[in-house]
């Protein structure tokens, strides 16, 4: 199911040095065409329609239309990402619509400090089999173990 | 040929890989490297905010043992893991590695609620498991929560942390002072015109399965609809392979069940909504070949009955002409509104099911959704069809490929020591070289978790290994340096200089493209090692044609030409899934049995053979171009 990019929405991210979908595609996929400014997926048939591309562009210029081997056409899911949580607008082929809203994320965007409030690692510590947090923080008084 | 620049970086710790489980190395490692002053380099060929099987999302944690209790149902210890697990492999499985997750994977999992990820929960606040192992997430943002979590972790070490994103890892580096060690590996930008050598003191290799080496289903437009993601190139078997390792169990690959052609997932449907799966005539083909399925006792008895197991009951309804197979999600909707009389209360629980139902597929595979509207089907109403997939290589699921590596001292037997000279968890065969996550063979039903907390494991123990190390200097020449850049860059420079041969450079006698070179591949394993071509059978007799075919394939790998930095990033991934099909197929030549019936089965060897219940390695020596074959006895620890 590969990404488009809409011409008239694209502006290239504005002559950055990488466009928004370059940036998060996993599979490198997106490029963009310097010239025209707009951005494309070069390779359609190794898009695994992760929607990575189209839930950042700031452009809202992405969408994914249906492998054509194996979905008849008319069908869309397109996602509206927020700061914690995402809305879904799925159209059908014949017309209907459903929507659907879930949770993505419990705090701030970029406020995870994850070594804070745990106490600093030893070396002395790095022979036993305890890593960070544990094992209080899996509710435990010891690690299970089968020592012989 | 355009010029390349070579940056050579110096470090102390090298994580090669962003997914689930190369974030949790990353966190682990910043922890223990901050007091001891190391440096640690990070790299990944993609975004690590939305990098590895996770990018999209998931709907489910699927390794959760709740051993605090605090769980809606299932509150489970290491020990019963052990057993599931064992069993869903058909006996084989390396029990000190899986109780090593078994015991961690809590800790993990709450680091996951700490950093944010919505984990669905009663009242009460018990975590909400929907099977034994199981408990539900809306993880839309899951890789963006457990990536920032691990950046900034990295960042916490100031000039001492570096990520790379971007950058394709080709080959590991051997130390020319110790050459049975690896110490460092090389690769390039996919970026800009740069070359990069990478030394260090040591190597946790965390690059993912291998996907796309048996032909998936749809070959047009939807190729990339794999199942598990095609940008899993198989690096990680490749490279320990290539570098001396033991691989094990690369015979097992897992076959996904799962909704046909848009793979949306089943796991939810079965467990959470216990939906009815049933043939193409209503009856039921779970459990329906019994007089079959009898002969892969006692696994086949055991609850829950084994995915291969499973499989080839599926496999069995397709030879008896009984599919499309149906998973009937809208008779989850007549038993709703039969058990639930209450109008207001029966809407209720319908929407609940509706968007939950949804929801799985929008969290991980939106093309299931997508699919569904595609096919006017609301599933609510209609069933959808559900078949068996490509296999693939992903030792943190159900599947067992991997490398042999090294337990943990408190749990590894005894009668595996005499393979790690140096006692390190989480170390392969070769010193200095750590894995985790789809790494690690023997060791499956990780899933995201557990290959987080596995990285995490692999993270510290690699550290313990440097700190012992600590006057060790890796020793590369410029001239190995120079070497690797030469044949890394090769494909680009066979282009240059062939190109102009022909009118159209697509076409040309002197080279092959990586797409047209991974289409023989995918062609070959998908025709006689066992692909869905002939619905998972094979034979010493066909992979014996599968082996003198990839030979060829093996010598072409020189002519592979690429027109750009996104092709070489295509040649490279194209030459590592070619050293899995090697290993897949020498492993299947060399098991004379068929013990994961619905992931492959053998027309000559059509049964369970106790007497083989072992582990099947596999090594390769680069200088003499030699095979070799070890088995490994299974060593229960529970």
């Amino acid at each position: 199911m590969p990404s488009f990019v809409m011409t008239e929405k694209c502006d290239g991210c504005k002559g950055q040095d990488k466009t928004a979908c370059m940036y998060i595609c996993p599979n490198d996929l997106m490029i963009l065409d310097k010239e025209r400014m707009k951005a494309y997926n070069q390779e359609p048939t190794y898009c695994w329609e992760c929607y990575c591309c189209v839930k950042i562009c700031p452009q809202q210029a992405m969408d994914v239309r249906g492998y054509q081997d194996f979905m008849p056409m008319g069908a869309a899911s397109t996602p509206l990402r927020g700061t914690e949580d995402i809305m879904w607008t799925i159209t059908f082929r014949d017309g209907r619509i459903k929507r659907f809203k879930y949770a993505t994320r419990t705090t701030p965007e970029g406020s995870i400090k994850a070594l804070e409030g745990f106490p600093e690692a030893k070396a002395a510590d790095l022979t036993n089999q305890l890593m960070l947090g544990e094992p209080d923080i899996m509710g435990v008084k010891e690690l299970p173990t089968k020592k012989k | 040929m355009r010029e390349f620049a070579t940056e050579v970086v110096d470090t102390d710790v090298l994580i090669l890989g962003g997914g689930m489980a190369g974030c949790g190395a990353a966190v682990e490692a910043a922890y223990w490297a901050k007091p001891l002053g190391f440096k640690v380099t990070w790299v990944d060929k993609a975004a690590v905010d939305r990098s590895g099987p996770v990018a999209m999302g998931l709907s489910a944690i699927n390794t959760y043992m709740g051993m605090d209790g605090k769980v809606t149902e299932n509150s489970r210890m290491p020990e019963r893991y052990v057993e599931y697990v064992t069993n869903d492999q058909m006996g084989l499985a390396r029990q000190d590695l899986v109780y090593d997750i078994g015991r961690h994977v809590d800790g993990t999992v709450r680091l996951f609620e700490k950093w944010g990820l919505p984990i669905w929960k009663d009242e009460a606040g018990n975590l909400r498991k929907s099977g034994e192992w199981q408990v539900m997430i809306s993880g839309e943002s899951y890789k963006i929560l457990v990536a920032e979590a691990a950046k900034n972790a990295i960042g916490a070490l100031g000039d001492k942390g570096q990520l790379l994103e971007r950058v394709y890892i080709t080959h590991l580096l051997k130390d020319e002072k110790e050459p049975s060690r690896v110490c460092g590996a090389v690769g390039f930008s996919v970026r800009e015109d740069k070359f990069y050598a990478f030394k260090a003191k040591v190597v946790l290799i965390i690059l993912g399965g291998a996907v796309h080496v048996f032909r998936p289903r749809s070959q047009g437009e939807g190729f990339g609809r794999s199942w598990m993601p095609p940008f899993l190139g198989g690096t990680t078997y490749a490279l320990t392979l290539l570098a001396g390792g033991e691989l094990t169990q690369l015979d097992n690959t897992f076959v996904p069940p799962r909704f046909k052609d848009s793979y949306g997932p089943v796991g939810t449907f079965f467990l959470l909504f216990k939906t009815p799966a049933t043939d193409a005539y209503g009856g039921p083909y779970v459990g329906a070949y019994g007089s079959e399925t009898d002969k892969w006792a006692p696994y086949s008895k055991a609850k829950p009955c084994p995915t291969p197991v499973r499989n080839y009951e599926m496999i069995l309804a397709a030879n008896a002409g009984k599919t499309p197979l149906l998973m009937h999600t809208e008779l989850v909707a007549e038993r709703i509104m039969k058990e639930v009389t209450d109008p207001k209360e029966q809407k209720k629980k319908l929407k609940e099911y509706e968007s939950e139902a949804w929801e799985d597929f929008l969290d991980m595979t939106i093309a299931g959704a997508t699919n569904w509207a595609a096919h006017n089907i609301d599933p609510l109403e209609k069933p959808m069809e559900i078949a068996l997939g490509d296999p693939v290589f992903i030792g943190s699921h159900a599947c067992s490929s991997g490398a042999w590596v090294c337990g943990a001292e408190d749990l590894m037997p005894n009668e595996y020591a005499d393979a790690f000279p140096a006692k390190y968890n989480l170390m392969t065969t070769v010193t200095g070289l750590f894995t985790a996550g789809c790494g690690v063979g023997a060791c499956a039903h990780k899933f995201s978790s557990g290959s987080h907390v596995q990285g995490r494991i692999a993270a510290k123990s690699a550290i313990r290994f440097a700190n012992d190390q600590k006057g060790f200097t890796p020793t590369v020449s410029d001239a190995t340096i120079n070497k690797l850049k030469e044949i890394v860059l090769k494909p680009m420079a066979l282009y240059e200089e062939k190109k102009g041969y022909t009118a159209m450079p697509d076409v040309n006698p002197y080279y092959i493209s990586p797409h047209n070179f991974l289409f023989r591949i995918q062609k070959i394993m998908g025709e006689y090692a066992g692909g869905w071509e002939t619905n998972y059978g094979t034979s010493d007799k066909m992979l014996e044609t599968a082996l003198w075919k990839l030979g060829f394939c093996g010598e072409d790998i020189e002519k592979i030409a690429a027109k750009d930095l996104h092709e070489l990033l295509r040649a490279w991934e194209a030459i590592h899934r070619y050293w899995v099909a090697e290993a897949c197929a020498r492993t299947r030549l060399a098991r004379k049995e068929s013990r994961f019936p619905g992931y492959y089965f053998k027309h000559d060897y059509l049964k369970l053979d106790e007497s083989q219940r072992k582990f099947i390695n596999l090594k390769y020596d680069v200088d003499k171009k030699e095979w070799k074959v070890i088995e490994r006895p299974m060593i229960p620890i529970i």
